[in-house]
């Protein structure tokens, strides 16, 4: 019999095309999704190569990351690199045969809604993508990671990455979660608790019951972020819920194939006594609502917390932590939820499917934001946002005074028109809190979509459970 | 992609933790279509004001740094967002080689693809290069990647690993892609046995 292995270890087995002496393997690469912004040289590298796409059926493009969200873009787009990257994209799908949902498609959307939305990403696939969080396609159990332009070029060539194996991680939220915390709050606490740094050269498997109770959207925030804790991607077991989200999708295997699919997917999980590299456990009944006070996603803290001081920190975090205070404008000691905001932003690849926008219409329904405040919601594709205005939730949130966008990355990096001004603080369900994420000199705090749309309404940071009444 | 075998040059400390690529090269310089060109713009919101005069504080301001080869960083350089306009960016300011304690992985992956040697190196190692780097023009470093080794200026020397595939690559500053190319057989005779064995992908 052979020995015990992780999910992560039977993936990579089964793409494993050829291995060399010192580990380094060639894996194949069964989806290779593709946006405007990490892929034109790439394009540009095959056409002075004089090379093709080798699968161009396995390869899906979706402008995402430049493109406005507001009318009218389909015909044009202000901003003048923004439209020639987005044109060079149109041009690259076409020249090169690839799949392609372009700005006018009622499927287009951020990439990492797309692919799972439409059925291309399934469990057991290695996918790639010139982008970070396309560790959110590891809720399928797909091997799923961010690559860099150049290893873009060389997917589009080869079909394939060259790759050493990273080590096994184990992430285990025991319990259930409390009321009012969500998967967002999951994946930052554990950011908060191992660092940015903490899955640096592991792929992290998540487990746990709070992980089994999660909603596939759920389980995509959680891994969406795996990226934040440094990991090269994480990685949740399919289960019934995986199947039952998959089934029917355009792309999803159907009849017979289902069948051959299915009792392969159900050999994906880590068999008993698998060895992980590095384990860290929390408790779901421990996790809190959080926010982040600073300018790296591991500056975590419960939002009945308060601003630490510099001084609370060790080593070069000290410093780091001085920058980010005086970057946010935080005084050590000020009560999280005294903190007031200017914008609310829900939306992007961590938050922008269709239950975290019913998760954000629950808070809001029958509420206004407050006066002077900002707020918009931009949904994670054409398609979420059809069925949030099937459901009446994007009413709810024009009602509430917010404003309910076309799909795309929007905030989340302002690429975009949609940015902050310097100083400008918002409540935003995306990623990162980087300095200028959102904008140069804006002021970002991470949070759930359901905190996020409390925050819109008292006008500054607060806990969500506050709203939510004592049995909620 | 140019050779790395042997840098000597002036090293830039900046000792800040988690470096990440937005402040490397901040979304607004993604839109370029191009590889190069994007050195000017490099750390672009800490090295100039939102008028564009540059901060005089900024590491690569300063007249000992303008032409630094080599940056010497705080831990988990390189983290968030996989741009390769990272790399691009610090190549085309010139820098060949950044030292630190831990690096992200995709930045990392990333530098051996453009001609950047990343080398994690002990603290102790980066402390003391780092306290080399502070002398400012006068006190230039060598990195020699044939021998792996990272000498300061007053001759002090450390070894540092390497991955050995990515050390050859990057010595004969070769492409992958042709690389994997020469292995089109077994790519070929996986996707025919994938083919049979997971139909559905």
């Amino acid at each position: 019999m052979s020995a015990p292995r992780t999910l992560y270890d039977k993936i990579w087995d089964d793409h494993v095309v050829d291995q060399s002496e010192d580990g380094t393997c060639l894996l194949y690469i069964d989806r290779h999704l593709v946006h405007e912004v990490t892929s034109p040289q790439a394009f540009e590298g095959l056409r002075m190569t004089h090379r093709k796409v080798r699968a161009p059926e396995k390869t899906i493009a979706v402008p995402d990351h430049n493109v406005p969200t507001t009318a009218g873009r389909d015909t044009h787009i202000d901003n003048e690199e923004s439209r020639i990257q987005v044109e060079a994209l149109d041009k690259n799908a076409k020249d090169f045969g690839v799949v392609y949902y372009p700005v006018s498609d009622v499927r287009q959307g951020i990439v990492h809604i797309v692919g799972p939305e439409q059925g291309w990403t399934l469990p057991g696939m290695t996918v790639v993508c010139g982008d970070s969080h396309t560790a959110t396609h590891g809720a399928f159990g797909a091997l799923a990671h961010g690559i860099g332009t150049s290893e873009v070029e060389h997917v589009l060539a080869t079909q394939t990455l060259i790759q050493k194996k990273s080590k096994n991680m184990k992430v285990e939220i025991t319990g259930s979660l409390r009321p009012g915390v969500t998967a967002k709050d999951i994946t930052l606490s554990v950011i908060g608790a191992t660092g940015t740094a903490g899955g640096t050269g592991h792929v992290i498997e998540y487990c746990g019951q709070a992980i089994r109770e999660l909603s596939m959207e759920g389980r995509m925030t959680v891994c969406n972020m795996a990226i934040e804790g440094g990991a090269r991607a994480g990685l949740i077991a399919p289960d019934e819920k995986t199947f039952a989200y998959v089934m029917g999708r355009p792309h999803a295997p159907k009849g017979a194939t289902w069948e051959a699919a299915l009792a392969y997917w159900k050999t994906l999980f880590t068999d008993d006594g698998a060895h992980f590299d590095k384990v860290v456990t929390l408790r779901g009944e421990d996790i809190a609502p959080v926010v982040t006070w600073g300018t790296s996603p591991e500056d975590v803290l419960p939002i009945t917390g308060v601003v630490p001081a510099a001084e609370d920190f060790h080593g070069g975090k000290v410093e780091a932590a001085q920058r980010s205070l005086d970057y946010m404008g935080l005084k050590p000691g000020t009560k999280l939820t005294d903190i007031k905001i200017d914008t609310v932003f829900i939306g992007s690849c961590t938050n922008g499917r269709i239950e975290d926008l019913r998760a954000a219409a629950a808070v809001l329904k029958g509420k206004h934001i407050a006066p002077g405040v900002r707020a918009m919601v931009v949904p994670g594709s054409g398609l979420v946002r059809a069925q949030a205005e099937e459901e009446g939730l994007a009413q709810i949130f024009i009602d509430a005074g917010m404003e309910w966008r076309l799909a795309g990355c929007s905030m989340c990096l302002a690429m975009n028109p949609d940015q902050l001004s310097p100083g400008e603080r918002c409540a935003a369900t995306s990623n990162r809190n980087f300095e200028g994420r959102q904008g140069r000199g804006g002021r970002t705090h991470l949070l759930s979509p359901a905190m996020a749309a409390a925050a819109a309404i008292t006008g500054h940071l607060t806990d969500v459970r506050e709203m939510m009444g004592e049995d909620a | 992609m140019e050779k790395f075998t042997k840098v000597t040059g002036v090293a830039a400390p900046m000792p800040l933790v988690n470096i990440d690529t937005d402040m490397i090269i901040p979304k607004q310089f993604l839109k370029t279509i191009a590889r190069t060109g994007l050195g000017k713009n490099l750390f672009d919101e800490m090295r100039y004001t939102l008028d564009g005069a540059e901060i005089p504080g900024f590491v690569l301001n300063q007249p000992a740094y303008r032409h630094a080869e080599i940056i010497v960083a705080g831990e988990n350089f390189g983290c968030g967002s996989s741009r390769e306009h990272a790399p691009w960016a610090l190549l085309d300011f010139g820098i060949r080689c950044v030292i630190s304690t831990s690096f992200a992985d995709i930045f990392f992956n990333n530098c051996f693809k453009n001609g950047i040697l990343p080398i994690a190196l002990p603290k102790e190692a980066v402390d003391v290069l780092m306290e080399d780097a502070r002398k400012g023009a006068n006190a230039r470093i060598t990195v020699d990647l044939e021998g792996q080794t990272v000498t300061t200026s007053d001759g002090q020397s450390f070894a540092f690993d390497v991955d050995q595939f990515k050390k050859h690559c990057l010595l004969n500053g070769l492409d992958d892609i042709g690389l994997t190319l020469e292995k089109a057989k077994s790519i070929d005779s996986y996707e025919a046995k994938a083919e049979l064995q997971r139909p559905w992908v």
